[in-house]
């Protein structure tokens, strides 16, 4: 099923502009620009490499643009330190999750009301209706989750902050394909019932462009493609690049 | 990750007998840098007051011999069996017995520590020795902050001890200020040099921050053998007050305590009073722990030793995290040196050598980072087991670093590994604090 009508309120929450960033001499993102809107699904891919984790990472100031602009709702957040972005409400789920191993799952999603102090009882039911597997697990030590367990602590933890714009980089990664689902399935529920805007890194190019209203390809550190995401999903170059053998 | 379990191979190949090789390597550096201090220079006040120190090389090589061996053991009896095998080998009675034995312990031990002074009334010996014991609980807690739970490696601790020691013995001398207006003046001076040393190390990881804070213990040190005007350089300061009874010396005569409370005079009163000022001080540090790891900042703490990026993208500022740790820290190793100052009468350099530090690090590595119960038992096992095997001399130091082998081959993590969730739902379902969970690392 896809997510064709765009959501009602269209301005820019998120809008990137000419965006370079460098680790030491290779140069990892070479003039990116992207917009995310309000309320929108917006799914990034692309071949391992081209650079979406570093964009996610930029965006939260670690490591830093070398040039180019990043607005978050109207304010230039480009030399921001990292907590204050967070303190803006955007939330991530990184890329290896990086959830607290020794910590309860408990204390994890706790750890996600640092940037919204103002977080209820309430945020917390939510995450745990999302993941019904987590309310189960709440004692146990964020560590000896399964993967897709942590995957679904990782989101929780970063939706625990209530985020204007939350960012997952390859929530599929090393899922089977069922939770992975799932996952996805969380996603689209999060979005169309709590207008939660989500920039969503993929490889999983098949299920990410179906999920999402908007899409962008990157290549090697370059938007090389953009357009919706059932556009994209027609297009002969992106199932020949990305889709052959990945759908299930 | 810890979760994925290896399948055991059938026999030892290569790139397996070289990993096996390099966990005991680590398993044997750090057995020498734990030992080396420990084992390898000893020292002790000579009978002219001076110092008297000897080396022996021969049983800190054995010693690190030793833990090379045990590594290597343990590496390969996990690669055969797999990483649950170390627990398997335990009984489950065994096991439970331990549980329990965990959960009766703290309370037990406060009790035992409360009740000391009246057991062992007339048995100054063992008072001094428990008063020694509580100034490292104490110590160990105060560093169970900066290592344990926000996990930066301070191996320069016995600064702010000294910081503590010097500002009450010099505040005390030369102004005449009472111990218990000097202590918070020592714990403040104290935090503030934490702070002085986080600004530089904030930056710094692992061995560089170990390498920068030891550098720092040795530069206080290194002021104060120099700074003599100030501190009286090797010499040290001596006639720092010794405590009163809030205002009412410990003294014979008509104005002193015994007189006032109408009991006979002993020297006893004070050595009691001293006990149960380091026990009451040993508490609150121990209490203001376990209250700051329930709030945002104390869990902020354990956030940071677990994942520094991690925590910055969620909102934490981790400058500000690292540097109060660093304060709270340090502050409550003021508190322990503005104690030892009163009870020593008397301090030097000498006090606060490289040996103190990682004789308090020691202390909470094997206890398990972050545990205060931990902490507590192995600093009350090295104390008191440096003093129980005195009588053997030559084999003490070898018993003693045989048990911390074992400790560090057995239960990486520490005595008690495992941590106690901080938070959790209004109707608690209490997980087992199991102590014998979580042997890998
Ligand atoms: N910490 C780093 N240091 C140096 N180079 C890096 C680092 N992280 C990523 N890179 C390089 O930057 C490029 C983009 O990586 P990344 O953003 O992780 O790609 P993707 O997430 O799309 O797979 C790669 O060439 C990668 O090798
Ligand atoms: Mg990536």
């Amino acid at each position: 099923m896809s997510a064709a009508a765009q959501p009602a309120a269209a301005g820019a929450l998120l809008s990137i502009k000419g965006l370079r960033t460098a680790y030491g001499k290779i140069i990892a993102l070479k003039g990116i620009d992207l917009e995310v809107r309000e309320g929108e699904i917006v799914a990034l891919i692309g071949a391992n490499g081209a650079g979406k984790s570093t964009l996610m990472m930029t965006i939260f100031g670690n490591p830093r643009a070398q040039s180019g602009r990043i607005v978050f709702d109207g304010e230039d957040i480009t030399q921001i330190a990292t907590h204050d972005i967070a303190r803006r409400r955007i939330a991530q789920s990184p890329e290896g999750r990086r959830i607290f191993p020794r910590m309860s799952v408990l204390e994890n999603l706790k750890m996600g009301t640092v940037a919204a102090p103002r977080s209820s009882d309430r945020d917390l039911e939510r995450v745990l209706n999302l993941f019904p597997r987590l309310r189960e697990r709440l004692t146990q030590r964020g560590g000896t989750l399964s993967g897709g367990e942590q995957q679904m602590l990782a989101i929780g933890r970063a939706l625990m902050a209530h985020p204007r714009l939350l960012m997952l980089d390859e929530p599929s990664l090393g899922l089977a394909p069922l939770v992975a689902r799932q996952i996805f399935e969380a996603i689209r529920e999060l979005n169309r019932t709590d207008g939660v805007t989500v920039l969503l890194v993929e490889q999983n190019a098949f299920h990410a462009l179906k999920l999402a209203h908007r899409g962008y390809v990157m290549v090697n550190g370059l938007i090389t493609m953009t357009g919706s995401g059932h556009e994209l999903l027609e297009r002969p170059e992106i199932r020949a690049a990305y889709l052959e053998g990945g759908r299930h | 990750m810890a979760d994925t379990t290896v399948p055991p191979p059938s026999s030892i190949s290569g790139p397996r007998l070289g990993r096996a090789v390099r966990s005991a390597l680590i398993t044997a550096v750090v057995g020498a840098g734990l030992f080396s201090l420990m084992i390898g220079v000893r020292t002790e006040a000579g009978p002219a007051g001076g110092l008297v120190f000897w080396t022996r090389w021969t049983e800190l090589g054995w010693m690190v011999a030793a833990s090379f061996v045990a590594g290597f053991v343990r590496e390969i009896v996990i690669q055969r069996s797999g990483e649950g095998v170390l627990e398997a080998l335990m009984p489950a009675a065994f096991k439970r017995f331990i549980n329990v034995v965990a959960r009766l312990l703290g309370p037990a031990l406060l009790a035992f520590a409360v009740l000391m002074p009246i057991i062992f009334y007339d048995q100054r010996y063992i008072l001094d020795l428990g008063i020694l014991a509580l100034t490292y609980v104490m110590l160990g807690w105060g560093l169970n902050i900066v290592v344990g739970l926000a996990g930066l490696l301070d191996l320069g601790y016995v600064a702010f001890y000294a910081v503590g020691a010097y500002s009450y013995a010099l505040f005390s001398t030369t102004f005449g200020l009472s111990f218990w207006l000097c202590l918070p003046i020592a714990g403040i001076l104290a935090a503030f040099w934490g702070v002085l040393l986080g600004f530089p190390v904030l930056r710094l990881k692992g061995d560089y921050l170990a390498i920068v804070t030891l550098a720092f213990g040795e530069i206080i040190r290194l002021v104060i053998v120099n700074w003599q005007s100030l501190t009286g350089g090797p010499n040290g300061i001596t006639g720092i007050p010794r405590p009163s009874f809030f205002g009412v010396p410990f003294s014979a005569g008509p104005e002193g305590f015994a007189e006032l409370f109408g009991i006979a005079f002993s020297p006893t009163h004070r050595i009691v009073f001293l006990f149960y000022v380091i026990l009451a001080l040993a508490l609150l540090t121990n209490w203001v722990t376990i209250r700051l790891r329930r709030l945002p900042i104390g869990r902020a703490w354990e956030a940071l030793r677990e994942d520094e990026i991690a925590c910055r993208s969620l909102g934490i500022n981790t400058t500000t995290t690292k540097l109060t740790a660093f304060a709270t820290g340090a502050m409550f190793g003021g508190f322990a040196g503005a104690f030892f100052a009163t009870r020593q009468g008397f301090i030097s350099p000498e006090s606060f050598s490289f040996q103190e530090s990682a004789l308090v690090l020691a202390i909470v590595v094997l206890g398990g980072m972050g545990s205060q119960l931990g902490v507590a038992l192995a600093a009350v096992t090295m104390i008191g087991g440096f003093e129980l095997f005195r009588g053997l001399d030559q084999y003490r130091m070898l018993v003693f670093g045989m048990a911390m082998v074992a400790i560090m081959v057995w239960r990486p993590r520490g005595l008690i590994g495992s941590r106690t969730p901080s938070i959790y739902l209004k109707t608690p379902t209490q997980i087992s604090a199991s102590l014998v969970k979580e042997g890998h690392g």
